[in-house]
């Protein structure tokens, strides 16, 4: 296990390298230019010059990049374009709020999904299984601007009991009941379009190992339905749902762009949109960075999982 | 004991009228190809349908006690317990999540009033009973890291643990190679004398049928169609399914070097069964009779029914 | 007629001369290799024109192995294959397609060889289009052919795969391996997964085609029965090596090696009276081919081992009849 891991590490390494090359490309390739977004346009051109000589704008693109590379080897992205503060620090401030939305989103989904899914799988072609399988569908193919706006016109507007967006009140005083006002809706979106998918996954996976040998052998013991469904089907089951639920975990993060921006959640996903729209470069490559690490890690972490999970995985 | 089976499930037939008894101590071959309901049979006797099948007429008898009536959960006081089975594919048929001994274990406590320290004794006990060599190791190992042969010892002791009055074998060696076939079958006619269980074995094999049953039931398109002592079955076979079977088998001495009889055709398919007797269309006897009316099954001498109108 | 096909000093249609198939097992942080699987270790065979060569074994003795070596499904690590004299072992792709046309092979799972996708016709058909074996508008023509041949029926040339029984299938992988008029086709434990009945319709179609087509088969089985059957010879394998190789007949009359014999005894014959005779079992399972047994690899089963057996590989001997055992039975 151990030398599996350390080998995997290597490996990320010529991983990040590339990314770090690709996503330096992409970001200062786009057309554009930081500073005619932030720059008055009737400012004399030698001042407009002056300020890209200052941000390093004029080097050439392979110097730039080993700058910046050279920033992120002592552990720095820079600082950002548009506030001149430190890109860690901006984006630190704002990875708390995001966090703790798709933590709580995934959770949640987790919850509800695995035992909806069983239940459906177990009821196969019932009324509840048509139902479910109905919903999920629903669920899945709506998009979720067009929920999250839906939600907030039904509680914020028309019965007034939940804020429209944000994380706190503004002004109000910062109590527990405020925040959890504020998270209802925004988790809601995130978790109905979590278990829209992941409920026929887990359904599909159940249903594949309902069928199994194993569990006829299970039964012809004398087990227990609940036994056979809750401890043999389910251990075997759950094996692909950590995958499906690993690949989660970046999409969320991506995925909470729309959610944050409709909610104005100060997350990472509001501040990604910020920068693209202001030319905010470093703070762009930071958060792609972080993104990349995120998307290696949880990679990583889902095999572990699924090596603890399933004693047939051995890696050579 | 008396095991009286009739059944008939659902929209497609699977099992029709087949009716039998296995008394203790008994071992009864059930012999067909694939598809001519013998596993439908063995797990209509454990109600192990599943969802879509259901046994739509008859009984069965077991011990005086009708389990076609029994409610789910005094079938789960059955099931593993007096009424144990082994399956055809030792590779799936073993959880590959837990341990040998998880699964050993599990049955023992079930069914028994043993605690954990005790269980884990008697488990080894069983593990020692079915030939396994390092008992102890082989609790805590994945059944993965098994060969078939292992696999299928583990099962049977699982099968065997709570000594059961009945052992249903569904095609036990099929998958194995034919020198641990060879060890399996003896195996299981050494734990046949020490416990006195009856034995429904299933299989496709007519070796395996002659070397451990004491009655056969020959079964094709889902019905009997011959059952006698097995002596009599491969001396004098009556149904021309039956004398198919047997001179199909390659590389006896009376073929050698001729052709094969080979069944012309192929098992009707349950949603298609034909008219009349089912097996007119590859029977080489077949007349008109057979074409339109289904012959009953007929007594013919003590001992030995057969489904045909020849006789 | 066997006597001749038989004698040395004709020239064999596919001749094996050290044939390796090794497969490496890797492990630690950069993948070395630690060792390999030995799946067949050092064979050397000559197939003749018109014979069944039979190849028994137990399951994991590398018995596919040579076979799907020989269709090169396979990349021997070290050896050489002839085909009419012609070494084709180190053949391109390109260089193999002629020689394609003239060795073909029948799998055990007939329906996962077939493309589930495509209609009876087009698999039939693509492979007389594919090597130009028959000109545009004969190649209907040559598909009915081909159904006749393996007992189908014309019309099912339309069906799709799915819509077969298992040895209506196998017909099918027949009739696709004759459909180039090969001169040699392996035979992968072609009716293992058939009914008894079934078994013996196809064994019969194949020595009814080997007859009419001049064929010549190496038949792969871990049934005894089969191989009894359809043989002319018979080769016995045991941890990818051949332990004996003979004449049927002799073969199966006088096993010389203590392993054909355990597994010629091994499979209960249909005769209740012959129950009770006491047999000959051997115990445990066949050790691991990543690391087989020094000395004679079957000297951890055998019932008659001797020191010997324990640290000196015996080597393959006898004129016609040959065995690799330091004490032959009688």
């Amino acid at each position: 296990m151990l030398p599996y891991i350390v080998r995997r590490l290597l490996i990320a390494i010529p991983v990040l390298i590339g990314i770090t090359i690709l996503n330096f490309c992409i970001v200062n390739l786009a057309p554009g230019n930081p500073v005619d977004m932030f720059i008055d346009p009737n400012t004399p051109q030698q001042l407009v010059e002056a300020k890209k000589e200052m941000l390093g704008l004029n080097d050439p693109l392979i110097i730039q990049y080993f700058k910046w590379l050279w920033q992120l080897l002592q552990g720095g992205f820079g600082y950002s374009f548009s506030s001149f503060a430190p890109v860690t620090h901006i984006i630190g401030e704002r990875i708390g709020p995001t966090l703790m939305l798709t933590s709580i989103s995934l959770t949640l989904g987790l919850l509800i999904a695995i035992p909806i899914g069983i239940l459906s799988a177990v009821k196969q072609n019932t009324r509840f299984d048509y139902i479910i399988t109905g919903l999920s569908f629903i669920w899945t193919s709506m998009p979720q601007f067009f929920l999250g706006l839906g939600l907030i016109y039904l509680f914020a507007l028309h019965f007034k009991i939940l804020p429209t967006g944000g994380m706190l009140t503004i002004g109000g005083d910062d109590n527990f009941a405020d925040r959890i006002k504020h998270l209802i809706l925004p988790v809601s979106v995130l978790t109905i379009a979590i278990i829209g998918k992941k409920i026929r996954y887990v359904r599909a996976s159940m249903l594949d190992v309902l069928k199994q040998d194993y569990l006829r052998t299970a039964r012809a013991k004398g087990l227990h339905a609940f036994i056979v469904t809750n401890k043999h089907a389910l251990r075997n089951a759950l094996i692909p749902i950590i995958t499906v639920f690993g690949m989660e975990i970046p999409l969320l993060l991506g995925g909470s762009i729309i959610i944050e921006q409709i909610f104005q959640w100060p997350g990472i996903g509001q501040l990604t949109m910020q920068s693209i729209l202001s030319r905010d470069y470093p703070t762009l490559m930071g958060l792609n960075f972080i993104a990349a690490i995120i998307v290696l890690a949880t990679n990583l972490f889902m095999d572990i999982l699924y090596f603890v999970a399933d004693p047939r995985v051995k890696y050579n | 004991m008396q095991t009286v089976f009739r059944a008939d499930q659902g929209d497609v037939t699977a099992v029709d009228e087949v009716s039998f008894q296995i008394k203790l101590g008994e071992t009864i071959g059930i012999v067909g190809e694939s598809g001519c309901g013998k596993s439908v049979t063995s797990l209509s006797i454990m109600r192990l349908l599943g969802k879509e099948g259901r046994i739509q007429q008859g009984e069965i008898w077991f011990n005086g006690a009708n389990l076609t009536e029994l409610s789910e959960a005094d079938l789960r006081k059955l099931r593993g317990k007096e009424i144990a089975m082994i399956f055809q594919e030792p590779m799936t048929s073993l959880n590959p999540v837990f341990t040998i001994g998880n699964q050993l274990i599990e049955t023992i406590r079930l069914h028994m009033k043993l605690n954990r320290k005790e269980s884990k004794a008697y488990a080894i006990q069983m593990l020692t009973k079915v030939g396994i060599s390092r008992p102890e190791a082989i609790l805590k190992e994945y059944p993965h890291t098994l060969s078939g042969g292992m696999r299928q010892r583990v099962m049977i002791a699982i099968a065997l643990a709570c000594k059961p009055k009945l052992l249903i074998a569904d095609e036990p060696t099929t998958a194995l190679d034919v020198t641990v076939q060879a060890q399996i079958l003896r195996l299981m006619k050494q734990l046949r004398e020490e416990s006195g269980a009856a034995i429904m074995l299933i299989t496709h094999d007519l070796g395996i049928v002659a070397e451990m049953a004491d009655k056969v039931i020959v079964m094709y398109a889902g019905q009997i169609v011959e059952e006698a002592d097995v002596f009599s079955i491969f001396e004098k076979p009556l149904h021309p399914y039956t004398q198919g079977l047997l001179q199909s088998i390659p590389g006896t001495e009376n073929n050698d070097n001729n052709r094969l009889f080979g069944i012309p055709g192929s098992v009707p398919s349950i949603q298609r069964m034909p008219q009349g007797c089912r097996f007119h269309s590859r029977c080489e006897y077949a007349t008109e009779k057979c074409i339109h009316e289904q012959p009953t099954l007929k007594t013919i001498k003590p001992n030995h029914q057969v489904k045909c109108w020849l006789y | 007629m066997i006597e001749a096909k038989e004698s040395p000093s004709q020239t064999p249609l596919i001749q094996i001369e050290g044939l390796k198939t090794y497969y490496p097992i890797k492990k630690g942080i950069f993948s070395r290799t630690v060792g390999h699987v030995k799946a067949v270790d050092d064979i050397s065979l000559n197939i003749y024109e018109g014979e069944t060569l039979g190849l028994i074994g137990e399951s994991g003795c590398g018995k596919s192995t040579i076979g799907r070596s020989i269709v090169r499904l396979e990349n021997p690590s070290n050896g050489k294959i002839f085909f009419q004299n012609e070494d084709i072992t180190q053949y391109s792709n390109q260089q193999l397609k002629p020689i394609r046309k003239n060795i073909q092979i029948i799998f055990q799972d007939p329906y996962s060889s077939l493309n589930p996708r495509k209609k009876i016709n087009d698999i039939l058909s693509e492979p007389l289009i594919v090597h130009k074996l028959v000109k545009p508008h004969e190649v209907q023509q040559n598909v009915d052919q081909l159904l006749d041949a393996v007992g189908l029926p014309r019309s099912y040339k339309n069906r799709y795969p799915h819509e077969f029984s298992g040895g209506q299938r196998q017909r099918i992988g027949i009739a696709r391996a004759i459909s180039l008029k090969p001169k040699f086709i392996v035979c992968d434990e072609p009716v293992s997964a058939l009914d008894v009945s079934i078994q013996a319709q196809i064994l019969n179609l194949l020595k009814d085609l080997q007859q009419e087509l001049n064929l010549t088969y190496l038949f792969i089985a871990h049934g005894v029965g089969a191989v009894k059957y359809i043989s002319t010879r018979v080769a016995v394998m045991y941890l990818g090596k051949i332990v004996e190789l003979a004449d049927k007949a002799d073969l199966f009359n006088h096993p010389k090696h203590p392993y054909t014999q355990i597994l010629l005894n091994s499979s209960p014959l249909p005769d209740p009276k012959l129950r009770n005779k006491e047999r000959l079992i051997i115990q445990g399972e066949v050790p691991s081919s990543a690391n087989p047994p020094m000395g004679c690899r079957f000297h951890t089963r055998c019932p008659y081992v001797q020191d010997k057996c324990k640290n000196e590989e015996p080597l393959l001997t006898g004129f016609l009849h040959t065995v690799a055992c330091h004490y032959p039975l009688g």
